[in-house]
């Protein structure tokens, strides 16, 4: 599965990094603690998180990470967009809360 | 081959300018890829504690056919209880570096995991030498 089929199957807004769409989701990781994720998730994963800041597409870059996704309606900061289109890394969003887009996505790859 | 990076204390927008380079530079030298993303944990997490935690610091990697080793040195204020510091969950971070999500107590944990060799020494009030070493 690839990022831009989560994107339209889940009605996911594409905040910026289009040019990472085409990414192969290899699993999904759920965290708000940097290094938890920085430790812990695999390259080719989507991470689900509250967190805006840019050291998020840092840590997305560092790991090869697939996509981030913000939930709960969430914007990214400037600096944010910013690095997710300079490593081509999507940053998407949804109005779903965490729970919800994690079990979606879990149900998808499961499939 | 010998990369040196200054790191600002608190300026978390620099956090991951040299695990982002030094990766670089290890994948132009066809390093082990699982070696690489050990290599990158550690010197991530080394930036983050410089920022989050002291005045400023410095980081220094040297790389040859063998190995990496990384040094990171600040300038102060030390680490009161190197042992303390090492344990998951054990952190001194500010409120606002913990509503980022840094600060949980696994920065260093992470560095010894994902490293073959670390020492780290402290002195309060001088600074903290951190060492690291990945072997090819």
């Amino acid at each position: 599965m690839k990022v831009s089929d989560l994107v339209e199957k889940f009605d996911l807004k594409v905040f910026s990094g289009e040019n990472g769409l085409q990414n192969e989701i290899k699993g999904g990781y759920v965290s708000d603690l940097l290094s938890d994720v920085m430790g812990n998730a695999a390259e080719g994963e989507v991470w689900i998180t509250l967190q805006t800041h840019q050291n998020v597409m840092a840590i997305a870059s560092l790991k090869d990470l697939a996509a981030v996704i913000l939930v709960k309606d969430l914007q990214p900061d400037e600096d944010t967009l910013k690095h997710s289109k300079e490593e081509g890394i999507p940053l998407l969003g949804t109005s779903m809360e965490t729970f919800d887009m994690a079990g979606r996505l879990y149900r998808e790859l499961e499939k | 081959m010998e990369l040196k990076f200054d790191i600002v204390g608190g300026d978390f927008n620099l956090a991951g300018r040299a695990s982002s380079k030094i990766k670089k530079v290890l994948k132009q030298l066809g390093i082990d890829p699982k070696i690489i993303k050990r290599i990158v944990v550690a010197v991530y997490e080394a930036e983050v504690n410089v920022v989050a935690h002291s005045v400023g610091g410095r980081l220094f990697a040297q790389i040859n056919s063998s190995e990496i080793n990384v040094r990171v040195v600040d300038d102060g204020p030390g680490i009161t209880n190197i042992e303390q510091a090492m344990t998951v969950g054990f952190s001194t971070a500010s409120k606002e570096v913990r509503e980022m999500g840094f600060g949980a107590g696994m920065g260093l944990p992470n560095i010894k995991k994902n490293t073959d060799e670390m020492t780290i020494e402290s002195e309060l009030e001088k600074g903290t030498s951190l060492s690291f070493t990945n072997r090819f």
